[in-house]
């Protein structure tokens, strides 16, 4: 499974829920994939995430909240993983695109080949983990997890084997990506 | 000297409704009265960027924030920042500890000390200081402006001025 698969498949399970989607390739997939009003596309603020919709989460209980990042972002911020088992907010969907690689800079390895990132959710306190290397096991995982509530952790390990290929940026401005999500509350 | 109690009524009452940050013993009894109130809530981060990124999807989801941090995790949250609240434009309170002001503290803290402020005309924040007598007009001028401007603001709070 490459990640726009991965991502396609996320999308095309979504109705209402807000998505925080993290810098780089993954805002710019999901955005080509399917804008939705719902989507929160970061540009910066690497790592930031899942705080933005932990953030979210708190003050929105009525609403899935899910975050879509990768292993680089989650890394560079670990310490939200045990902010989110502290406070278990049932409406946070954690996915986690792990191609054990920076593949926004040109594919510099992580060192999430390393590290289970499962096991460090596990340990955070999330109350759902679970880790998936098939299309068909996370559309499975997704179905159960946009329901549960639950804290939960998808781990999606990501085998990178499509062409190089031009994808386009987020065309929003920031300010417009901000109000269009703070629309969807 | 205005306890922290009144400093924390003063906030709740201006409007904000969402706290969040990392510890400071200049704000250590604010911080403690933030936690102990049943009516708010106050969110421990590991980090500052995190507070800061917590406090913004908070701002999204109509919350208005607060973040409470000492002057070093500025440092710690400039990314954040810059790439995310000023350019979206999403703003939060920060109340920021002036550990090393004018050289006065422990050598960790006098770089930061000398320069906090200028830090902050740099990438374009605003900031004010609390003095004994500013903390209610400073208080509701500071959501004023995050709720009409949109962009974070700093309020700077030396030792001595709250207890």
């Amino acid at each position: 499974m490459n990640y726009r698969e991965a991502i396609t498949t996320i999308t095309e399970l979504l109705d209402d829920q807000l998505v925080v989607c993290a810098n780089g390739l993954i805002s710019r997939e999901a955005f080509t994939i399917r804008d939705r009003t719902e989507n929160f596309y970061m540009i910066g603020s690497m790592g930031m995430a899942s705080s933005i919709g932990l953030g979210v989460a708190l003050s929105k209980p009525s609403r899935k909240v899910i975050i879509l990042e990768g292993d680089g972002n989650l890394l560079m911020n670990l310490g939200s993983l045990p902010m989110v088992g502290s406070l278990q907010p049932r409406n946070f969907l954690h996915i986690v695109l792990d191609n054990e690689v920076y593949a926004s800079t040109g594919n510099q390895p992580t060192i999430s080949n390393a590290v289970k990132l499962e096991e460090l959710a596990r340990s955070a306190k999330y109350a759902y983990v679970r880790k998936v290397t098939t299309n068909e096991d996370l559309k499975t995982e997704m179905i159960h997890t946009l329901k549960n509530e639950d804290p939960s952790f998808l781990l999606v390990k990501i085998v990178d084997t499509e062409e190089e290929r031009e994808i386009g940026r987020v065309t929003h401005s920031p300010e417009q990506i901000k109000d269009k999500f703070m629309s969807a509350m | 000297m205005p306890k922290s109690e009144y400093f924390a009524q003063e906030l709740i009452d201006s409007g904000y409704d969402f706290f969040t940050g990392v510890p400071c013993t200049i704000i250590g009894n604010l911080i403690n009265t933030l936690t102990d109130r049943s009516d708010i809530t106050y969110i421990p981060a590991v980090r500052e960027d995190a507070a800061v990124g917590v406090a913004t999807g908070a701002y999204m989801a109509g919350k208005i924030p607060v973040v409470l941090m000492q002057n070093s995790g500025l440092g710690q949250c400039l990314n954040t920042l810059t790439s995310l609240n000023l350019i979206y434009k999403l703003p939060c309170l920060l109340i920021v500890t002036w550990r090393g002001f004018e050289g006065k503290d422990a050598p960790e803290h006098l770089v930061m000390g000398r320069t906090c402020n200028k830090l902050l005309d740099t990438i374009g924040i605003p900031h004010h200081n609390f003095n004994h007598d500013n903390i209610k007009a400073l208080i509701n001028m500071s959501y004023k402006l995050i709720t009409e401007n949109r962009e974070p603001i700093v309020l700077f709070l030396k030792k001595g001025i709250i207890e």
